[in-house]
C-alpha cells in the first residue's frame, strides 16, 4: 500500500515492577495499522494482546508500569505526547471498546447524556445539540426508538445493546481509529453477529479497526490483516487470507486447529497444544513458543525475529508481507504442520500440564 | 461418537419438566410475574451417549441441567434416573441416587473450595456417600488423579495454585469419584482458553470411553457442543425447538431458530471449507424476548423470518417430520 500507516508501533515493550522484579508482558512488539484497514489481534490470555493497545492509548498510569518504544500515530509519537494532547487524540480521534461495556459507562447518568458528554468533551457544541446528536448516534447502532431509549440508564439495556451504545460513544467522533477489545466475547452469537456487522459498516465508512480477539472465527470473518501473539510477542503477522490458508507459525496452527468447528469433519479427538499459556515473567531466552512446540529444535533457544520467510518473498513486503518468528525451514512448513497435527492428536497419554 | 444408539435403554427421562420463578408483585398491581425459564421440556438420555444442550444466554439450559439432576426442585413434569422417578423422592430417598448423577460446573474458580486443598475436594462426595476408611479414600483419591491427568504431587495445592485447565480437571475429578453412570456438564469448558479447550475436551471424549459415561453437555458453543455431542436439543426461551441427531441439525436444520443459530457463527475460513458448508447467513433482529412476558404461541416467532398468522395464535409441540426429525414449529424448515 502506498500510503503511510496510520498507526504504526514499533519495537513496544511494556513491563511491570513486581515484587519479583521486573516482568516483562510486551515485548519488542511492531505493528501498524493502514488507514481504513482492520488488524486482527489473536492470542491466548497472557499474550500480551490487551497490554499492548492500553500501552498505545497511554492507558497504563501505574508507576510500576514502563512504557518503552515508538508508537506513531499519523506522524505524532504517542507516548512523548503532552498528556493535554494525548487526552485531546483518546476518544476524539483513537477510540476504545472494552469487552465488558458496563465498566465503560455509569451507571448514574443515562445512556444519551453519557455520548453527548463525550462529544462536549471534544467539541464546543451546546447541550441540547449534543443530545441530538446522541440520539442520532444510537438510532445509527442500530438501536430503535432512540430518542426515548437515550433517557435510560445503562441497567436498563441489554447487554448487546449496551455495546451497541459504547459504540455510539465510541464513534460520536468520528474517530480514525477504533480499538475494539473483546467486543463480542460477552455477547450471544446472533448478537455477536449484529456486532460484527456494525463494525463493518464503521469501517466502510473510513474508520480502521484493531479488534482484539481470542475467537479465530470472528477474526477470520471480519479481519484485513492478522497479528498472532504469544507470550507477550508477535508470533505470525500477514493478510488474513495468507494466514488463514497458509499459516506458518506452529502456534497459529495449534490454535486454528483445536477449535472444533462447526462444519467439515468431525474428529473424535482434538489436536491440542500441548502445556499451557506461558505466563509473563517465566518467558523463555529463545523462543517464547518453544516450551510447548512439537517441533523444538536446538536452534529454538536463540529467539526468532519476526520475518519475512523465503517463501513468502513474492508475496510482498511492507503492508502485505507474511511474516512469522520461527527458525522451521521455510519451504515445507504445509507438510510440517501435517505431522505437527498427527502428533498433537495422537497423545495417549492425558498431555500432563506442566505446573507453574 | 458411538454409532447408533437407538437400541441403548434410556438412563434419564424428563418428561414436561417445567421450572417457573415466581417474581416479586411490583406493588401496584396484585398480580405476581412469573419467570418461565424451563417450560414444558421432554427429552430422553440414552446410556452412553452425549446429549448436547444449546441456546443462548438466559434460553434456561443451565436450570433444566439443574432440573435433570434435581439440584432444584421443579415446578411440573417428572425426571426418571435409571428408571426411578427421582422428582418426588425425599431429600433421604433421593441422597442413595446421587451417585449415579453428578455436576461439572462452568467456573471452576468458583466451584471449588478455596480453603480446601484438591485432595481433600475430591474426596469429599467419598466421605459423604461412606465410600470407606481413611486408607481407602486417599487411594481413590490418587486414582481419580491420574485418570483426569493430574500429579499425584498436587493432591496437597490448594486451587489457586493450579491453573484454569487444571482446576476444570479437578472438578471432574470429584464428578468421578462416586461412579457415576450420568454426568450433567453446564459450560465445562468455556472459561478456558482454546488450547487448554481442546485438552479438556479430549479428556472429556477419553472417560467416556473407559467408564461408559453418559454425558448431558450442556454449552453455548455450537462448534464445541457438535464435537462432543451424538444428539443435540436447542432451546429458545425455556423450551427445545429441536432435538435431533448432531451430524443431520447442523447438515439441515430443520428449525428456523436452529438455522440462524447455526448461520450467526464466524466459522474459519482455512481454506478447506467448500461451498457445500458456507452457509447464507441470517442476522436475526432484535434480541432475546424477556422470559417474564414470553410471546403467545411460538416463543421465536417476534425474530422469526417464516412467522406466519398462526404462530402467534398457537404454540407448536415437538413433533416428528416425515423424515424423522423433531422439531418444534408449524412449518419446518425439512419435510
Amino acid at each position: 500500500m502506498p500510503d503511510q500507516p496510520l498507526l504504526d508501533v514499533r519495537d513496544l515493550r511494556v513491563s511491570f515492577r513486581t515484587r519479583r522484579g521486573s516482568v516483562t508482558v510486551v515485548d519488542d512488539l511492531s505493528f501498524s495499522v493502514s488507514p481504513g484497514e482492520i488488524l486482527g489481534v489473536v492470542g491466548e490470555s497472557g499474550s500480551g494482546k490487551s497490554v499492548s493497545m492500553l500501552a498505545v492509548l497511554r492507558l497504563l498510569t501505574s508507576p510500576n508500569v514502563t512504557v518503552e518504544g515508538e508508537v506513531r500515530f499519523r506522524g505524532r509519537d504517542l507516548l512523548t505526547l503532552p498528556d493535554k494532547e494525548m487526552r485531546a487524540v483518546r476518544g476524539r480521534e483513537i477510540a476504545m471498546v472494552f469487552q465488558d461495556p458496563m465498566t465503560a459507562l455509569t451507571p448514574v447518568y443515562t445512556v444519551g447524556w453519557q455520548i453527548a458528554e463525550q462529544i462536549r468533551a471534544h467539541e464546543k457544541v451546546s447541550r441540547k445539540a449534543a443530545h441530538a446528536r446522541a440520539v442520532g448516534l444510537l438510532s445509527d447502532v442500530g438501536i430503535p426508538d432512540a430518542a426515548s431509549r437515550a433517557n435510560a440508564y445503562p441497567h436498563e439495556f441489554s447487554g448487546g445493546m449496551r455495546q451497541r451504545a459504547v459504540i455510539a460513544m465510541a464513534l460520536s467522533c468520528g474517530p480514525a481509529l477504533l480499538i475494539a477489545d473483546e467486543p463480542t466475547t460477552a455477547l450471544d452469537v446472533t448478537v455477536q453477529a449484529q456486532i460484527l456487522d456494525l463494525m463493518r459498516e464503521l469501517n466502510a465508512q473510513g474508520s480502521a479497526v484493531v479488534l482484539i480477539t481470542h475467537d479465530m472465527g470472528v477474526i477470520s470473518q471480519i479481519a484485513d490483516r492478522v497479528l498472532v501473539m504469544y507470550g507477550g510477542r508477535a508470533a505470525e503477522e500477514g493478510p488474513r487470507r495468507a494466514v488463514f490458508h497458509g499459516p506458518r507459525h506452529p502456534y497459529t496452527w495449534g490454535l486454528l486447529d483445536s477449535v472444533p468447528r462447526v462444519g467439515g469433519s468431525r474428529l473424535r479427538r482434538l489436536p491440542t497444544i500441548a502445556g499451557m499459556p506461558v505466563a509473563p515473567g517465566s518467558l523463555p531466552e529463545g523462543c517464547a513458543f518453544a516450551p510447548r512446540c512439537r517441533l523444538r529444535h536446538e536452534r529454538c533457544e536463540e529467539r526468532p525475529v519476526l520475518s519475512i520467510g523465503s517463501a513468502g518473498a513474492d508475496v510482498g513486503s511492507g503492508a502485505d508481507a507474511h511474516r512469522d518468528a520461527c527458525w522451521l525451514p521455510d519451504d515445507d512448513r504445509a507438510s510440517l504442520r501435517l505431522t505437527s497435527r498427527s502428533a498433537a492428536t495422537d497423545v495417549p497419554d492425558l498431555e500432563r500440564e506442566a505446573t507453574p | 461418537m458411538s454409532a447408533s444408539t437407538t437400541s441403548a435403554e434410556v438412563l434419564l427421562r424428563a418428561s414436561d419438566v417445567t421450572k417457573h420463578y415466581p417474581l416479586r408483585a411490583d406493588g401496584l398491581s396484585r398480580h405476581r410475574k412469573v419467570l418461565r425459564a424451563v417450560d414444558g421440556v421432554s427429552l430422553e438420555v440414552r446410556g452412553g451417549e452425549t446429549l448436547g444442550i444449546v441456546g443462548e444466554s438466559g434460553c434456561g439450559k443451565s436450570t433444566l441441567g439443574r432440573c435433570l439432576v434435581r439440584l432444584t426442585e421443579l415446578t411440573g413434569g417428572q425426571v426418571e434416573f435409571d428408571g426411578r422417578d427421582i422428582s418426588t423422592l425425599s431429600t433421604r430417598r433421593l441422597r442413595p441416587v446421587r451417585p449415579g448423577m453428578q455436576l461439572v460446573f462452568q467456573d471452576p474458580q468458583a466451584s471449588l473450595n478455596p480453603r480446601r486443598r484438591a485432595g481433600d475436594i475430591v474426596a469429599e462426595p467419598l466421605l459423604v456417600h461412606r465410600y470407606g476408611d481413611g486408607a481407602a479414600v486417599r487411594r481413590r483419591v490418587a486414582e481419580l488423579f491420574d485418570v483426569v491427568g493430574l500429579a499425584a504431587a498436587h493432591l496437597d495445592r490448594y486451587p489457586h495454585e493450579f491453573s484454569g485447565g487444571q482446576r476444570q480437571r479437578i472438578g471432574i475429578a470429584r464428578a468421578l469419584a462416586t461412579n457415576p453412570k450420568l454426568i450433567v456438564a453446564d459450560e465445562p469448558v468455556s472459561a478456558l482458553d482454546v488450547s487448554i479447550q481442546a485438552q479438556v475436551l479430549n479428556l472429556f471424549a477419553d472417560l467416556q470411553e473407559e467408564f461408559a459415561l453418559t454425558y448431558v453437555f450442556i454449552a453455548h458453543d455450537l462448534g464445541v457442543v457438535r464435537h462432543v455431542s451424538d444428539r443435540i436439543a436447542v432451546m429458545y426461551l425455556g423450551e427445545i425447538v429441536e432435538l435431533g441427531e448432531t451430524e443431520a441439525l447442523y447438515k439441515e436444520p430443520a428449525h428456523p431458530y436452529t438455522q440462524a443459530l447455526l448461520s450467526a457463527v464466524p466459522d474459519i475460513d482455512d481454506g478447506t471449507v467448500t461451498d457445500e458448508v458456507a452457509r447464507e447467513r441470517i442476522v436475526l433482529s432484535g434480541e432475546v424476548p424477556n422470559p417474564v412476558d414470553k410471546p403467545t404461541g411460538c416463543p421465536f416467532r417476534t425474530r422469526c423470518p417464516y412467522a406466519q398468522e398462526r404462530c402467534a395464535v398457537e404454540r407448536p409441540r415437538l413433533t416428528v417430520t416425515a423424515s424423522g426429525r423433531h422439531t418444534a414449529c408449524h412449518f419446518p424448515l425439512v419435510d
